[in-house]
């Protein structure tokens, strides 16, 4: 699909706000995206990215904000828009007791897709997610990871303007999410806008040419993942990885001089720190006095995993 | 519109890869309907009444003969037989002193009417009537005699108007010659059955019909149940972030609901009317009543569906409801016949105005289900548009 509105975002999100029974789930998120970017939305679960891109999609009410796809507002009744939108959910979102093309042939029709341009489209989408030789098998006979990629092939069919990707690789074999990864960098390079939720620094730093740093509702920050780095300054990320009390043991290193931040992660203590190198040994004679059993150490420059911890003072992970 | 129809071929395509769908729209129907019809269709049979009756006139006179000829042999599948003595007679309808043993070439009654039996009436002495029943026909033998008591009684009116006669002329007449005539001259009430409740199907058309209309409400729980489950599979997200409206997709699942019930239907129809002769009635009547019956099953069904949570729980209580509304309407049991709190409930089923109206085809008059069409439509359309309300929940992904 064409974009037409030169200099005007694909999306612009200002305001979102959503809550469920009186517990805030998003809160004034505002973030756009320009032709050919993609766009992060980094956060732990819970965070309220689902929330956000649900509203987004048009699947969920907002309590307030507004969504301009192309430059018009998203009401309920402009279903003309939502031709614009290419939605994959988190969980597969496909009938398995249809074959892939029937799959893509139904979700077709219902984007007013028809004959020689419809096959054309099937055949093309076939070929990104490597189905064209499964195409007429069962759907509930694919691995999970064919499933996958046919759950995005339906999102691209109908060649839209922007494409929200909601945690794509959640529970996915490493092969099949490289190759998921490679299409979302492929579709990126050919010009579509994406909207990529991911509880992983990994992929963000991939994909994503801007970030948006979500938590508990809002976004604390957002840009380049150059720009969100530099709000840590020149500090170092230190990793744990260790077992034993580790809340007694991240408090106790949150007292010592030069570190800025600590947290509990899974099995590990992640903090952000003045001089990784100078405050090794005291960081590791104090984790060690706390009973914590230390059995790794990864030192790092300062990642999206840092900026966040510095920013919301919890893991990623937690 | 379009889209609605997109979304009803898909479930169709879905439901009829689906072997579950033939078991239930069709298989189960069929088959129960069959059996059914075997099993109780040899019993109405036999319920028919027929019967042979062995009579012994001793008196030879008018009255007696009067029953034999006038009341007797003018009763369809009744065959009369005579017999010279009382012992002739025992003899012929005696059966075997086993209350078990099935003897059928035994006459079922008999009749012995006392020598002088129409001088007595005449004279207005005491007579009597004999009736010999076969232990083995119990039915026949209590038709017997109660056709006896009925003779006796009509012999005492009689007396009372020859009575009224003499006493209108003044004179004596000729007893035996007007009674004779007053019992030949035909009542001038009449008793005609007009009552709906009492027009019957035949077993194999009532089973074949229950069943239909049972498992009707089954064959439409995957239509209307189809939006839980499209939410449940994540398919629902997709349906509403798709440039159509809501509506299309409600649509589209009432679609599918009613084909599916609509070709099950119809397959159940024509499929007893070949295999077991069920005899339907007026086909236009019969298609109404059919449509009628698929848009009540929507409704009810969609009402029930509409306000449980998940796949599971929606098909728990639609299956009960389904279950509790065919026994009420007397899809398994007749209850039409029945009276009292019951009898009335059973309108509350749809069911039972399938029924009611399938049975009041059997006139022949196409009009008679009117009635029965308009009610069943009512109930669709009710309980579909208070369906709207829980369904407008189950439309969030």
């Amino acid at each position: 699909m064409q974009y037409a509105p030169p200099n005007e975002p694909v999306l612009r999100c200002s305001g979102l706000r959503k809550a469920f029974d009186g517990l805030v789930a998003v809160d004034d998120v505002s973030f756009h995206i320009q032709p050919g970017e993609t766009y992060g939305l980094l956060g732990p679960n819970g965070a309220g990215k689902t929330t956000a891109i649900s509203m987004i999609a048009g699947l969920l009410e907002m309590d307030a904000g507004e969504v301009y796809i192309v430059g018009q507002p998203l009401r309920r009744s402009a279903r003309e828009l939502r031709r614009h939108i290419g939605y994959v959910p988190q969980d597969l979102a496909i009938y398995p007791d249809l074959s892939g093309r029937e799959n893509l042939e139904f979700f077709g029709h219902l984007y007013l897709m028809r004959g020689a341009e419809l096959d054309r489209r099937i055949a093309e989408v076939l070929d990104v997610i490597q189905l064209t030789d499964r195409a007429d098998d069962r759907s509930d006979e694919y691995s999970g990871g064919m499933k996958r990629r046919l759950n995005i092939g339906i999102g691209l069919l109908h060649e839209p303007t922007l494409l929200i990707l909601d945690e794509p690789t959640v529970g996915v074999d490493p092969q099949s999410r490289n190759a998921i990864l490679e299409s979302v960098e492929r579709l990126g390079a050919e010009g579509l806008a994406v909207l990529y939720t991911t509880h992983y620094m990994e992929e963000a730093e991939r994909l994503c040419d801007r970030v948006g740093i979500i938590d508990k509702g809002q976004i604390k920050a957002e840009g380049t993942q150059r720009e969100l780095v530099q709000l840590v300054g020149g500090q170092d990320y230190i990793h744990l990885e260790a077992t034993g009390p580790l809340l007694a043991g991240s408090e106790a290193l949150s007292h010592l001089a030069g570190v800025a931040k600590t947290a509990v992660a899974e099995h590990a203590i992640d903090l952000v720190v003045q001089d990784a190198h100078d405050q090794l040994p005291k960081i590791l004679e104090t984790v060690g006095g706390s009973g914590v059993h230390v059995e790794g150490v990864d030192l790092d420059t300062t990642n999206l995993e840092s900026v966040f911890l510095h920013l919301t003072g919890r893991a990623l992970r937690e | 519109m379009r889209a609605a129809w997109t979304i009803a071929l898909k479930d169709l395509r879905q439901r009829l890869r689906d072997r579950s769908a033939y078991i239930i729209g069709i298989g189960a129907p069929l088959g129960l309907a069959l059996i059914f019809g075997f099993v109780f269709g040899p019993l109405q049979e036999e319920y028919e009444y027929s019967a042979t009756v062995v009579v012994v006139d001793l008196d030879g006179g008018p009255v007696s003969e009067l029953f034999i000829e006038g009341t007797l042999a003018q009763l369809p599948d009744v065959e009369v037989q005579r017999a010279a003595t009382v012992e002739a007679a025992t003899e012929m309808v005696a059966g075997d002193p086993n209350p078990l043993s099935q003897d059928s070439d035994k006459a079922d009654a008999a009749f012995v009417f006392p020598p002088n039996f129409s001088a007595d009436v005449q004279s207005e002495r005491p007579v009597e009537i004999q009736v010999i029943g076969n232990r083995q026909s119990q039915t026949a033998a209590g038709l017997a005699a109660s056709l006896a008591e009925g003779y006796a009684s009509e012999l005492s009116s009689v007396r009372v108007a020859v009575a009224t006669v003499e006493e209108l002329v003044g004179a004596e007449v000729d007893r035996l010659a007007t009674g004779v005539a007053i019992l030949q001259t035909e009542s001038p009430a009449t008793l005609v059955d007009i009552t709906t409740d009492t027009k019957q199907l035949d077993a194999v058309t009532y089973y074949a019909a229950g069943m239909a209309i049972f498992f009707l409400f089954f064959t439409v729980q995957f239509g209307v149940t189809s939006i839980l489950r499209e939410r449940a599979d994540g398919t629902l997200g997709r349906l509403v972030a798709a440039p159509i409206g809501k509506s299309s997709i409600v649509a589209g699942k009432a679609i599918s609901a009613f084909l599916l019930g609509l070709i099950s239907s119809a397959v159940l129809v024509v499929a007893t009317n070949y295999a077991v002769d069920a005899k339907w009635g007026e086909p236009l009547g019969v298609a109404a009543l059919v449509l009628a019956g698929v848009i009540a099953a929507i409704g009810v069904m969609a009402l029930v569906s509409a306000f449980a949570k998940t796949v599971e729980q929606a098909l728990a209580l639609s299956s009960g409801v389904a279950i509790v509304l065919g026994f009420l309407g007397g899809t398994f049991v007749d209850v039409s016949g029945g009276q009292g709190f019951l009898a009335t409930l059973r309108y509350a089923s749809p069911h039972a105005w399938f029924m009611q109206g399938l049975a009041d085809l059997t006139t022949g008059d196409v009009s008679v289900v009117v009635v029965p069409v308009l009610v069943m439509l009512a109930f669709g359309v009710i309980a579909g548009a208070l369906s709207l309300t829980g369904m407008r929940r189950g439309l969030q992904p």
